[in-house]
């Protein structure tokens, strides 16, 4: 395959990644990196740093829009992005010492369980109005637009337990090279009880952040190929921005079956072709 | 000024600097992108007719490991070397979000979040500065 339909269609398939991941709210580092490895045949490390790229590209170029709509709490953000970044770099180092056909099948396993948070319904919101004594030494409590037009207070709660699994975020994140949303989520949505939009906000503002942690990493080591990262980079760009301008009036439900299929499938394969050896 | 009074003069200005974050992130993006595919066009009129071939990883080879390296290589006009330095400005982006808050949080007299903001920081460096080719 000469270089430029290389380029092209690696820059097609990451456009239709961004796109879907943007949609779905997945993100598109987790088909990237098995895009690139089981259709392109890209060795695993090019593919991480390439998508972990990709990734500080489509949360940086999404923040704008999210901090219009006034939900992402910056201090819960900040405090945690202590926790994602140690653990982004540890995930990094680890990375340069395990073999690639390992990270294959734990980025399967992380594959199989992201489609599954993303399929399950959502416990609601549940409203614990008990003030939290770390949560006010620490200033974390907000407010935000409730959809009555209303504001509506919050407080949080479970801090190290939340703190904690974003170190496991970041580690995931840094392993792996994806945003790990779906696990920082789950942190402050489930664990903290921070309203759902908070989370979803919050996490994408920390997830370039904690990226940029390992990126150092994954330079020094060579994984971040320009020829690889520079189709991955402009085509998740634009195709993330593309879902976000269509998110508003599209129902996301069925997609959100198809691409998690999608996801599950490529999951197994990962797994299978760690296990064989072949990545 | 009671602590409801506080919070909610906090809250504004609050939004106020993640208004300015958002925008500065943005900005980050569109100048990385704009290098990046500047380079790419470079790299794929010189380059776009050999064969491609990643199956191998020979990263640990690359001169586009280190700033030094890239900066060399831009010099010489290399695009890879110029997809590079984009990829580097991209790399930036979120560090210079990090740089920013902590003056915000500075402005705020919010010192626990500016010790906060500096620890976050100092591993963005680490990670940057400490990891040895």
């Amino acid at each position: 395959m000469s270089v430029l339909l290389f380029t092209v269609l690696v820059a097609l398939g990451s456009l239709l990644a961004g796109f879907l991941g943007s949609l779905t709210g997945l993100g598109g580092g987790v088909v990237i990196v098995p895009l690139l490895a089981l259709v392109f045949h890209v060795d695993m490390r090019y593919a991480i740093g390439a998508s972990l790229v990709s990734v500080i590209a489509t949360s940086s170029g999404a923040a704008a829009a999210y901090v219009r709509e006034g939900f992402s709490n910056m201090r819960i953000g900040m405090f945690l992005e202590i926790a994602t970044t140690i653990g982004a770099l540890a995930g990094a180092f680890i990375a340069t010492r395990v073999a690639t056909s390992t990270i294959a099948i734990v980025f399967g396993c992380v594959l199989v369980y992201s489609a599954y948070l993303s399929i399950r319904s959502r416990p609601a919101d549940s409203v614990d109005e008990k003030q939290d004594r770390l949560a006010r030494v620490l200033n974390l409590d907000g407010d935000y637009p409730a959809s009555d037009g209303q504001v509506q207070h919050y407080t949080v709660h479970r801090i190290p337990l939340g703190f904690g699994l974003m170190f496991g975020a970041g580690t995931l994140s840094g392993l792996l090279g994806i945003g790990s949303g779906a696990v920082k989520v789950l942190a402050m949505d489930q664990a903290m009880r921070v309203p759902f939009k908070v989370s979803t906000t919050t996490s994408n503002f920390m997830i370039g952040v904690t990226a940029a942690a390992s990126a150092g990493v994954y330079l020094a080591r060579g994984y971040i190929d320009p020829g690889i990262a520079m189709p991955v980079v402009l085509g998740a760009l634009a195709g993330s921005m593309l879902g976000a301008k269509v998110l508003v009036n599209t129902r996301t439900k069925p997609l959100r079956w198809v691409f998690s299929a999608v996801i599950v499938v490529l999951g197994f394969e990962m797994i299978f072709n760690g296990f064989t050896g072949r990545l | 000024m009671n602590s409801s009074e506080r919070k909610k003069s906090a809250g504004w200005d609050d939004q106020r600097i993640e208004l300015i974050i958002g925008t500065l992130l943005r900005a980050g993006v569109l100048l990385s992108a704009s290098v990046v595919s500047l380079g790419g066009i470079v790299y794929l009129a010189r380059h776009g007719h050999t064969i491609a071939s990643y199956r191998a990883f020979h990263g640990d080879l690359s001169s586009l490991r280190s700033c030094s390296g890239i900066a060399h290589g831009v010099m010489q006009r290399s695009g890879r070397a110029i997809i590079q330095l984009g990829l580097l400005l991209l790399i930036g982006t979120p560090i210079a979000r990090v740089v920013f808050s902590a003056l915000a949080f500075a402005r705020e007299r919010d010192y626990l979040y500016v010790a906060f903001t500096l620890a976050v920081l100092a591993v963005l460096l680490f990670s940057l500065l400490g990891a040895k080719p």
